[in-house]
């Protein structure tokens, strides 16, 4: 290793910018959950910074006793389960005939997906097509038309292709069926990926809000997502006409704070945890995809 | 390779084959293959309905349609709504605030990452390398609306960007209601989310580089600057085309969830790009035929997009995405 002095002096201000980085990423989380723990006077008289001024809970209080917001949040974890669980059933099909080098016409299976990487239909013809389809106030307006990522199914597929192929002639041999081979040798193989991809999905409905958005009307069948957005929306200074603006224009901004936390504490509960399988797993796609 | 169980037909019926070879292959593959054609149904439906359904349902772009009526409308009307948004002031100026935006984001998005991927490179301490990526990857896995939450919050009148101003005498800024701020914000907060997240597949090129390529850089006298340069970033090099021609394919399709987040009528001056119009024109007044026909202009200008900037790359430097 290099210890010249030159490189002495890159390596301190490479720790200084890398410092740099994690406070700036780090500093809007901090700032949030201290308003979130402070009276609505000192958020306005503009003290609250690192730490929470005149802090209280009430404001938690407050939002948790909202029977709207646990509705919201209810229908976010529902939506979230079942989604997840439409996107995994496909994706994991689909990826294990796309593993199969031998299939014939797999290379028009595969062009069907890709292709649809780089031309999208629009917002309109899906809109037109949700609603046609009657799908509007409906949880499968939001499962149904993004039930599988293109980019989640060329992971799974490298992955199936790298196992051992080998075990499978074997269970055929020992006369399995393509199910079985898929549920009884394959699946319990790939627990590593399948973990990934739930966590991919999960975490991506988690976070939507523009289907329900867009396809429902009444706020009983809201998103956690969209009740937030409805707050924001309300405080940016009525410039949006939603229904809800009326009502949230006097939202004052530690409610916002708090629903900002609770709508993303599951996420920043579980992130120290699996956030090496989502590495992994990018990796994964993006050596062999 | 024969999988699913049937035994290859005996040998010396080959003189059959040439016949039709085409439809005999396909009964035996289907013969043989059943189960896994039969995983694949549900997961063709989806792509067939809900992705090239609605590609077909450009169509309306060159109809009619009445809301209620054929999913396809009611009457050809040929390019009448392309010359609509052709000659529609508004639409221009919206064309042009998506390549500002698209372009500045680009510029930002693009380098940045190979730069920290780079710098936590030359990290000797494993932990503290681990420490800084599981950071900054975190923003990654926010909601849009949590992120425009943090960000109205942060440049509030009340909030921390106008305390650090008032801190050294300056009046505060109502950032979001100033047309002028807009690009700034809109950058800074796709590179404070996307940042450490977008190091990820530069990391993972890194660790393929031969090691040796670097002893033997260190043996023809090359210091820690001349190995990056000769090395390191020729090492990375097609994972950083690959990413490129993506980017430029997604160009005109700036974050749209944010920016109709974020924007409002005081900021549409340099806020309003296509996608939010398309939204305001077809989803919020009804103009289906009319929206779609924008729609469709910029698909077809990002499928344009991505198919030369991969020609180009596989010109440039000899690879491209496909």
């Amino acid at each position: 290793m290099e210890t010249g002095r030159g490189y002495r002096v890159f390596q301190i201000i490479n720790a200084l910018i890398l410092t740099g980085v994690v406070i700036v990423t780090l500093y809007p989380f901090v700032n949030i959950v201290a308003q979130s723990f402070s009276s609505e006077s000192s958020i306005t008289s503009g003290h609250v910074n690192l730490l929470p001024r005149g802090f209280n809970l009430t404001t938690y209080k407050t939002v948790m006793s909202d029977s709207a917001f646990w509705e919201n949040y209810r229908n976010t974890v529902v939506y979230t389960v079942l989604a997840t669980g439409v996107s995994m059933v496909l994706t994991t099909c689909y990826a294990y005939v796309l593993s199969k080098k031998h299939l014939k016409g797999r290379k028009v299976l595969i062009a069907i997906a890709l292709f649809t990487m780089f031309f999208n239909g629009g917002l309109i013809p899906n809109y037109v097509l949700v609603s046609d389809l009657g799908l509007r106030n409906s949880v499968w307006a939001i499962v149904l038309p993004n039930a599988i990522s293109v980019f989640n199914l060329l992971v799974m597929k490298s992955f199936f292709e790298n196992l051992p192929a080998e075990l499978e002639e074997a269970a055929a041999v020992d006369g399995l069926s393509t199910y079985g081979i898929l549920g009884r040798i394959v699946l319990p193989l790939s627990k590593a990926v399948l973990a990934t991809m739930v966590l991919f999905y999960a975490v991506s409905f988690w976070n939507s809000w523009f289907s329900a958005f867009l396809y429902m009307d009444r706020s009983s069948l809201f998103p956690v997502t969209v009740y937030l957005r409805n707050l924001i929306a309300g405080a940016s200074g009525g410039a949006d006409q939603s229904a809800a603006s009326d009502t949230a224009l006097q939202i004052a901004s530690n409610i916002q704070a708090v629903t900002i936390v609770l709508t993303v504490l599951p996420i920043l509960v579980i992130y120290p945890f699996v956030q090496r399988y989502f590495v992994k797993g990018v990796m994964l796609g993006a050596v062999k995809g | 390779m024969g999988i699913a169980g049937t035994v290859d037909p005996p040998p010396g019926r080959e003189r059959a084959r040439p016949l039709r070879p085409r439809r005999k292959t396909w009964r035996r593959a289907l013969r043989r293959d059943w189960q896994l054609y039969s995983l694949a149904v549900l997961p063709v439906v989806f792509f067939v309905v809900f992705r090239y359904l609605p590609m077909i349902g450009n169509v309306i772009a060159f109809r009619r349609y009445v809301p209620g009526g054929s999913l396809f409308g009611e009457k050809w009307v040929g390019l009448r709504y392309f010359r609509m948004f052709m000659g529609d002031p508004e639409f221009w100026h919206v064309f042009g605030n998506t390549m500002i935006l698209g372009g500045v984001t680009l510029l930002f998005t693009f380098p940045l990452p190979i730069v920290l991927a780079l710098l936590l490179n030359e990290v000797r301490s494993a932990k503290l390398k681990r420490f800084v990526q599981s950071v900054s990857y975190l923003p990654h896995f926010l909601s849009i609306v949590v992120v425009a939450g943090l960000i109205m919050q942060l440049l509030s009148v009340n909030g921390a960007v106008n305390q650090g101003l008032r801190a050294v005498g300056h009046a505060p800024i109502p950032f979001l209601q100033q047309p002028e701020w807009f690009r700034t914000i809109y950058v800074s907060s796709e590179v404070w989310q996307g940042l450490g997240w977008g190091t990820i597949l530069y990391l993972a090129a890194l660790t393929t580089i031969d090691h040796q390529l670097y002893e033997q850089a260190r043996i023809d006298g090359a210091n820690r600057w001349r190995q990056t340069w000769h090395v390191t970033l020729p090492g990375i090099r097609p994972m950083m085309v690959t990413l490129l021609v993506l980017n430029i394919g997604t160009f005109m399709a700036v974050g749209f969830e944010k920016i109709l987040l974020l924007y409002n009528p005081l900021t549409y001056s340099t806020a309003d790009v296509i996608p939010t119009y398309l939204y305001r024109v077809g989803v919020v007044s009804g103009s289906f035929s009319y929206g779609a026909a924008i729609g469709l202009f910029e698909s077809v200008i990002g499928l344009i997009l991505v198919v030369a900037a991969n020609q180009i790359s596989r010109r440039a430097v000899g690879t491209g995405l496909w």
